[in-house]
């Protein structure tokens, strides 16, 4: 019984991340990514995959590290921790698949700055232990792969008639057809995410209208970093008037 | 060609051509969430004018003097996002002793850069091109200056927005990301220009 309460217990979070909590469909974070990279399913799929294995080994590192790094510096902390991870996955990258690396450019990089990995190690890693951060970390890494992979199969269908690189251009291009082409250029990116936000809100609707509670963004992220209070969004933790002082964790 | 008209054409192109926002995606967190008014939008683009141009300095100078002659460019992810943090810090510390107006209409939106994919992006950017200091730097400010032509334009409209009758499901951001795709396909058209 208790064994089967433990494995329950790590599921939890795994489960969380993936579904209820999904960081692009329901927690709207780490949208520059998202936009840029979609092109195409792989591509989708390739930006998923190395931003779960950054999540993942830096939500170990920082859990573990948990009791050692001071309150106060740990923003910088686990800033150099995700740092050292990006550099170590991107280094990877160019050695063993360069063809991703080259189409990913420089969002390998800006994975440092992608607010999901600080979220996840301030709202999650920091309080929680080694086992659970690591399954968070997955659960969160594929929720975020499977959204950048789902859009991305929308944006390459619409965009260019392939998916995952398979063209079925040539049958539909004979009965007149003609890609849209757009939804593979930058304002598609947005028209894409403007269908999805409308889509989550009409489910938030719905979901509020049944009397249930919603964890969908009211209208999806603010945005407005400054005086946003929710959970997972790294932003938050510098206050309005610009002090030092974490407005994270209540005092 | 002559320094100063290529200098030119990397401007042109970082703020209009190729801009920050509506065709590299960086910065859309500020881009989507500061653009409520076109006042506040005018101070965030000020703001990321300010620390870009000065992240593209420090960030140039270190690779170059400090990074490449020890062979460590590798390390420049890790370097750059605790150059631009420490950075964004001392401006804050130094705007709010020496020159407290600015620090006024500057200060809020300091803390926010520090975390925009724009400063970091345009840091490795200059890198990655091999611009020199000087050409990072002139790059660097084109990039803000358009990312500050894209949030003031984006503002501007959002005014005018707020008294139209938008499809409930599409009130809030969904119609703010049209806004933006259509603008986008508007800076399109400066492809022509280089």
């Amino acid at each position: 019984m208790e064994t089967n309460q433990k494995k329950e217990s790590l599921w939890t979070p795994f489960i969380n991340g993936l579904v209820k909590e999904n960081p692009t469909f329901v927690l709207m974070l780490g949208m520059c990514p998202t936009l840029a990279v979609t092109t195409s399913a792989i591509n989708g799929l390739g930006m998923g995959l190395t931003t779960t294995v950054v999540l993942m080994l830096s939500n170990i590192i920082i859990s573990a590290l948990r009791n050692i790094i001071p309150d106060k510096v740990r923003i910088p902390a686990f800033i150099v921790i995700i740092a050292s991870f990006v550099t170590i996955v991107g280094q990877f990258l160019e050695a063993y698949l360069p063809a991703l690396n080259s189409a990913l450019g420089m969002f390998i990089p800006l994975i440092v700055v992608n607010c999901i990995i600080l979220g996840r190690a301030e709202a999650f890693a920091s309080k929680h232990g080694v086992m659970a951060s690591a399954m968070d970390g997955l659960g969160m890494g594929l929720g975020f792969s499977v959204a950048l992979t789902l859009i991305g199969c929308v944006r390459e269908i619409l965009g260019s008639f392939s998916v995952f690189g398979i063209s079925f251009k040539e049958p539909l291009e004979s009965i007149g057809m003609t890609p849209i082409a757009i939804f593979v250029m930058a304002p598609g990116a947005f028209f894409v995410l403007a269908g999805l936000n409308a889509l989550m809100s009409v489910i938030r609707d719905k979901q509020l209208a049944a009397g249930k509670e919603s964890k969908i963004r009211a209208g999806s992220c603010s945005h407005d970093c400054a005086s946003c209070g929710e959970d997972g969004c790294a932003h938050r933790f510098y206050d309005e008037k610009g002090q030092d002082k974490p407005v994270g964790k209540k005092d | 060609m002559s320094t100063l008209s290529e200098l030119l054409i990397i401007a042109i192109g970082s703020a209009l051509v190729s801009n920050v926002v509506l065709s590299q995606f960086y910065g859309l967190c500020p881009f989507l969430g500061v653009s409520k008014q076109l006042k506040t939008a005018v101070g965030m683009g000020l703001a990321v004018i300010f620390v870009i141009t000065l992240a593209s300095l420090v960030a140039g100078v270190i690779y170059q003097f400090l990074l490449q002659p020890f062979g460590l460019e590798y390390l420049k992810t890790i370097v750059f996002i605790l150059v631009i943090a420490a950075l964004v810090q001392f401006v804050e510390m130094f705007l709010k002793k020496q020159i407290p107006s600015l620090y006024q209409s500057l200060g809020v939106y300091l803390p926010l850069i520090t975390t925009n994919c724009a400063v970091l992006g345009t840091a490795l950017t200059n890198v990655q091109e091999e611009y020199s200091i000087l050409y990072g730097v002139v790059n660097g400010f084109a990039t803000a200056v358009g990312f500050a032509i894209a949030i003031c334009i984006l503002a501007g409209i959002r005014e005018k927005m707020r008294y139209n009758n938008v499809p409930k499901a599409f009130q809030g951001m969904p119609i703010v990301l049209v806004t933006a795709g259509l603008m986008a396909i508007a800076f399109c058209g400066f492809s022509g220009l280089l």
